[in-house]
C-alpha cells in the first residue's frame, strides 16, 4: 500500500464523522432549528455504539444502537425547544454538556476494554486495484453510508415535496403554518434526523476510527461539524468538500508530526480549529452569500396563534 | 361594469357566517358577525384597522378558530379546522402580508400550497398559462426574494387560482400597488367575477370599493354596522359608516415662509450599495427642503425608501460628509445622535422594535431617542448621568396631552399601546423637541383614521412653524393631503419633485412606475 493511498484512506476516515454529523445538522438547520448539541449527541452515539457492540459482539448492532441513542437524545432537545419553546442556543449547549457528562458516567467501565471493529469491505480484484482500490472499494460500511447520505439529503431537499416543505418551514414558519404545514412536527422529524446522524457519526469514532472507548473522544468534532454547516452555506455538496478539507488538515498535521517537522505539536493539533475560524471569517465577509442561504427562521422560536 | 349582484340574493348563498365571535383574552375582536356572500359577486369588507376584518377572514379561512358561531358553506355547516381544509372546500386567500417564502422560487412557492402531488415543471407550465389568461405575467424560476411587491402579489393570486377556488379572499390587495398596477388587478378581478367566482374584498380604500364591489359589509369595533351597495353610496357616507363620525379635515395654511431661505436639509448625490441580500441600492439621490415645507416621497414599497430613511437618519453613514447636510452643516459622517443634535428628528417605519423598544415603558422609550439632545433635562448627577424620572414623566405627560395618546396605565410598556396611539406618542416624542428637520417614514401606516388625521395635522403645523419635513409614504391620499411637493422613488432613484398644484394621481402613478422619465434625473437645480 503506497503512501498516497494510505493518506487518502486516513483522510476519508477522519472526514466521515464530520460529514455525517454536519449533514444531519444541515437538515435540522434547514428546518429553522439551531441545535448546538451535536457534540453531545455524537458522544452519546459513540458510547452507546461501543457498549452495545462490546456486549453483543456485533459492530452492526452497535451502530444501530448509536443511531437510536442519538435520535433519542435529540428528542430531549426537541421536546424542550419545540414543545416548551426554550431558548435553542442555551438548550443546545446544555445538551452538549449533559452528553459529555452522561457518556463519561455510562462509559466508565468501558475504559481500556478492547472494542469491536467494524469490518471493511473486500471485493476481490476491485479492492486490489492500485492507488484507488482500497479507497473506493475497501472501506468500512459507514463510509459508504456517508456518501449515500450526501446524495440522499441533496435529493430529498431539492427534489422532493417533503424537502420543499422542510425548506419552507425554515424560511418562514409563519407562512408555512398559514399554509397548513405542521411546523412543529416537521421540526421534530428534522431534529431527530439530525440526532440520528450525530449518533452514527459517534459510532464511526468508537467502532471504526479508534475502536475503543475514551472519555470525551469526540474532542470537539461536533463543533467542527456545526461550523461546517455555515462553511457550506447550507449546501450538502459543500459539506462533503468541507469535511474532506478538514479531514485532510487533521491528517496532515499528524503526518507532519510523524515526519518530525520542527513545529510544536500543540500548534499542529490546533490546526483544524484554526482552519475553522479562518474559514468562518472568510465566509462571513461575503454577507450576500451567507444571508441568501441562511434559513431565515434559524433559531427563532415558533408559537402558533390559535 | 355589469351588475350581477342579484345573483347574491337568489338561491342559497355560497358562504354564510352567523354570529361569529372571536375573543382574545378580554378583547372581543369579532362580536356576533353575520356575513353572506353570494355566487359571482365581489363583496367588500370595509372597516378601519382594528375593526376585526383580519380576524373575521382568518376564521373563514380556518387560520383561527371562532369562539362561537357557525360557518355555512354551500348550505352545509362546516368546521374550518385549518387552511388546508378551507382550500379543499374551494376557498382561496391572498394575504395582506404575503405568505411567500423568499428563499424559494415562484414555482416552489406555488407548489407548497397545492395539495395534489404535482411536479415542479407542470406547476411552472400551469402558472405561466394562468398568468397569461388573467394578465399576470410571472417567471416561475425567479427567487421570490428578488421580486417586487407587485410581482409577489401576482404569485399569491396565481397560487390561489391554481386551486380553482369558488371564493377568493383578498386582504388589502392594493395597499402595495401603484395606481396603474391596481387597475390591472381590477381587470383580473372583474374577469374572475364574470366566470362566476366570488370575491371577498377587504379594503379601507373607499374609491376602489365603490368602483369594483357589488355589496359591502361594514365593520366597526368587531361588529357589523351596516350593509350597502357601495355604488349607491358616496365615499363620505361610507367613511362615516366605517369611522362612526365625520373625519377631521386637515387644515393647510399656505406656506408663507420666504422662498429665499436656505434649505434646512439637503441630500447631494447619495449613492449606496445594497446593505443586505434583499436591500435596495440608492443612486444619486438629491433633495433639499426649505423651512415651512413638506416634501412627500411616494413609491411602491421596497424601492429604496427604507434605505433613504436610514441614510438621512444616520443609521447608515455616507462616504462624504457633504452628502447629507442638516441646517447647513455637513452631517454625512455623523451618527444618529450627532444629527439629532443638529436639530433633526427621525421617526422610522417600524414602530415596535425600531421606533420603540416594545418591552420598555413610555418614559424609557422617550429617553432612548432624546438622551443626547436633552441630556441636561433628563440626566442628572453630573458624570453619573442618573435618570431624572420626574422630568421624564413630565415630558411624557406633555406629549400624551399634546397628541391625545390614549393609554390604559400611567406609564405602560410601548407594546401595550395600540398602533395608532403608539405612533402618536412616537411622533409627539420628536415634535416635543420642536425639531428644525423631521424625517418620518410611513407616519400613519396601520393607524386608524382619527389618529391619522391628528398626526397629519401635527406634521403640517410643524412645517408651517418653520421646520422642514420629509414624509415618506405609500399612501398617496396622505401625500396629497399634506405635501407641498411630491417626488417618487423607483429602484433606488428619486425623481424630481413636483409642486402639489401641478400634481395629480396619474402623474404620481407614472413617476412611481418609473415611466415619467422626463423628470427622473438631475433635479438639483429645480429644488
Amino acid at each position: 500500500m503506497g503512501m498516497f493511498e494510505a493518506i487518502l484512506l486516513t483522510v476519508a476516515t477522519a472526514a466521515t464523522p464530520l460529514l455525517i454529523a454536519a449533514m444531519g445538522e444541515l437538515v435540522v438547520e434547514r428546518s429553522g432549528v439551531l441545535n448546538l448539541g451535536v457534540e453531545g449527541m455524537m458522544i452519546m452515539g459513540a458510547v452507546a455504539g461501543f457498549g452495545v457492540a462490546q456486549v453483543t459482539g456485533s459492530a452492526w448492532l452497535g451502530m444501530f444502537a448509536a443511531i437510536l441513542a442519538g435520535a433519542a437524545f435529540s428528542l430531549l432537545f426537541g421536546f424542550l425547544t419545540l414543545t416548551l419553546v426554550t431558548n435553542q442556543v442555551a438548550t443546545g449547549l446544555a445538551l452538549t454538556l449533559l452528553g459529555l457528562g452522561a457518556s463519561a458516567m455510562i462509559g466508565e467501565s468501558f475504559v481500556g476494554l478492547p472494542g469491536v471493529r467494524m469490518q471493511s469491505l473486500y471485493i476481490p480484484v476491485l479492492t486490489d486495484l492500485p492507488v484507488v482500490g482500497k479507497f473506493l472499494f475497501g472501506q468500512d460500511p459507514i463510509f459508504y453510508i456517508s456518501i449515500l447520505l450526501t446524495i440522499g439529503v441533496t435529493w430529498f431537499l431539492f427534489r422532493t415535496r417533503a424537502g420543499l416543505t422542510l425548506r419552507a418551514v425554515g424560511d418562514n414558519h409563519t407562512s408555512a403554518h398559514a399554509l397548513g404545514v405542521p411546523v412543529v412536527r416537521v421540526r421534530y422529524l428534522a431534529v431527530m434526523f439530525g440526532g440520528a446522524c450525530a449518533g452514527l457519526a459517534g459510532a464511526q469514532l468508537s467502532l471504526v476510527y479508534v475502536p475503543q472507548w475514551v472519555e470525551n473522544m469526540t474532542s470537539g468534532r461536533g463543533w467542527i461539524a456545526l461550523a461546517l454547516v455555515v462553511f457550506a452555506s447550507w449546501r450538502p455538496w459543500r459539506i462533503l468538500a468541507g469535511a474532506y478539507l478538514f479531514g485532510a488538515v487533521t491528517i496532515g498535521q499528524l503526518h507532519a508530526q510523524a515526519l518530525g517537522i520542527g513545529i510544536p505539536s500543540q500548534f499542529m493539533s490546533s490546526l483544524p480549529y484554526l482552519a475553522t475560524i479562518v474559514v468562518l471569517v472568510l465566509i462571513s465577509r461575503n454577507k450576500r452569500l451567507t444571508l441568501m442561504n441562511t434559513p431565515t427562521s434559524l433559531g427563532k422560536p415558533f408559537v402558533p396563534d390559535r | 361594469m355589469t351588475s350581477i349582484s342579484d345573483k347574491g340574493g337568489a338561491g342559497r348563498p355560497l358562504l354564510e357566517a352567523s354570529a361569529l365571535t372571536k375573543i382574545f383574552g378580554s378583547l372581543k375582536a369579532c362580536d356576533g358577525i353575520d356575513l353572506t356572500i353570494g355566487t359571482g359577486e365581489i363583496h367588500a369588507l370595509l372597516g378601519e384597522n382594528g375593526a376585526g376584518k383580519s380576524t373575521l377572514v382568518k376564521m373563514l379561512f380556518g387560520a383561527l378558530q371562532p369562539s362561537s358561531g357557525d360557518i355555512d358553506w354551500k348550505g352545509d355547516t362546516v368546521a374550518m379546522a385549518n387552511p388546508a381544509f378551507a382550500r379543499s372546500l374551494g376557498i382561496g386567500m391572498v394575504f395582506q402580508h404575503f405568505s411567500l417564502f423568499d428563499a424559494l422560487t415562484a414555482a416552489e412557492n406555488i407548489a407548497l400550497s397545492l395539495d395534489v402531488k404535482t411536479d415542479l415543471n407542470t406547476i411552472a407550465t400551469r402558472a405561466r398559462e394562468i398568468g397569461q389568461t388573467y394578465g399576470l405575467p410571472v417567471d416561475p424560476d425567479a427567487l421570490v426574494g428578488d421580486l417586487s411587491v407587485g410581482e409577489r402579489q401576482r404569485i399569491e393570486i396565481i397560487r390561489c387560482l391554481l386551486q380553482n377556488p369558488d371564493l377568493i379572499i383578498l386582504d388589502e390587495p392594493t395597499s402595495v400597488l401603484t395606481p396603474q398596477e391596481a387597475d390591472l388587478l381590477f381587470v383580473t378581478l372583474e374577469r374572475l367575477r364574470s366566470e362566476g367566482k366570488s370575491i371577498l374584498y377587504i379594503s379601507h380604500r373607499l374609491e376602489e370599493v365603490r368602483r369594483l364591489c357589488d355589496r359591502a359589509t361594514v365593520l366597526r369595533h368587531g361588529k357589523v354596522v351596516g350593509q350597502c351597495d357601495p355604488r349607491k353610496e358616496t365615499s363620505a357616507s361610507l367613511a362615516r359608516m366605517m369611522v362612526g363620525s365625520d373625519i377631521h379635515v386637515i387644515e393647510r395654511r399656505p406656506n408663507d415662509a420666504p422662498a429665499t431661505q436656505a434649505a434646512l436639509i439637503e441630500v447631494n448625490g447619495l449613492s449606496q450599495k445594497p446593505r443586505g441580500p434583499f436591500s435596495v441600492s440608492l443612486h444619486d439621490v438629491r433633495l433639499s427642503v426649505k423651512p415651512g415645507e413638506i416634501l412627500g416621497i411616494a413609491g411602491v414599497a421596497g424601492n429604496g425608501q427604507g434605505e433613504l430613511f436610514e441614510a438621512i437618519s444616520g443609521e447608515a453613514l455616507q462616504e462624504r460628509a457633504d452628502i447629507v447636510r442638516i441646517r447647513g452643516k455637513d452631517a454625512g459622517r455623523s451618527g444618529i445622535s450627532a444629527r439629532r443634535r443638529l436639530g433633526a428628528a427621525f421617526v422610522p417605519e417600524e414602530r415596535l422594535g425600531h421606533g420603540a423598544v416594545p418591552d420598555m415603558s413610555l418614559t424609557n422609550n422617550l429617553l432612548l431617542s432624546r438622551y443626547s439632545t436633552d441630556g441636561k433635562v433628563f440626566l442628572g448627577g453630573g458624570l453619573l448621568r442618573l435618570l431624572q424620572q420626574s422630568s421624564l414623566a413630565l415630558a411624557a405627560k406633555r406629549i400624551v396631552a399634546q397628541m391625545d395618546v390614549r393609554k390604559s396605565a400611567e406609564n405602560p410598556d410601548a407594546s401595550a399601546l395600540s398602533g395608532g396611539n403608539l405612533q402618536k406618542f412616537l411622533i409627539g416624542r420628536e415634535l416635543d423637541r420642536n425639531p428644525s428637520v423631521l424625517v418620518v417614514n410611513q407616519p400613519t401606516w396601520g393607524v386608524d383614521a382619527g389618529a391619522a388625521a391628528h398626526i397629519r395635522q401635527a406634521l403640517v403645523d410643524l412645517a408651517r412653524s418653520g421646520s422642514a419635513v420629509i414624509v415618506i409614504s405609500q399612501d398617496l391620499d396622505e401625500l396629497f393631503e399634506i405635501s407641498d411637493r411630491i417626488a417618487a422613488m423607483v429602484h433606488g432613484r428619486l425623481s424630481e419633485s413636483v409642486p402639489i398644484e401641478a400634481m395629480n394621481m396619474e402623474r404620481v402613478g407614472l413617476m412611481m412606475g418609473g415611466a415619467d422619465t422626463a423628470s427622473a434625473h438631475v433635479n438639483a437645480g429645480a429644488v
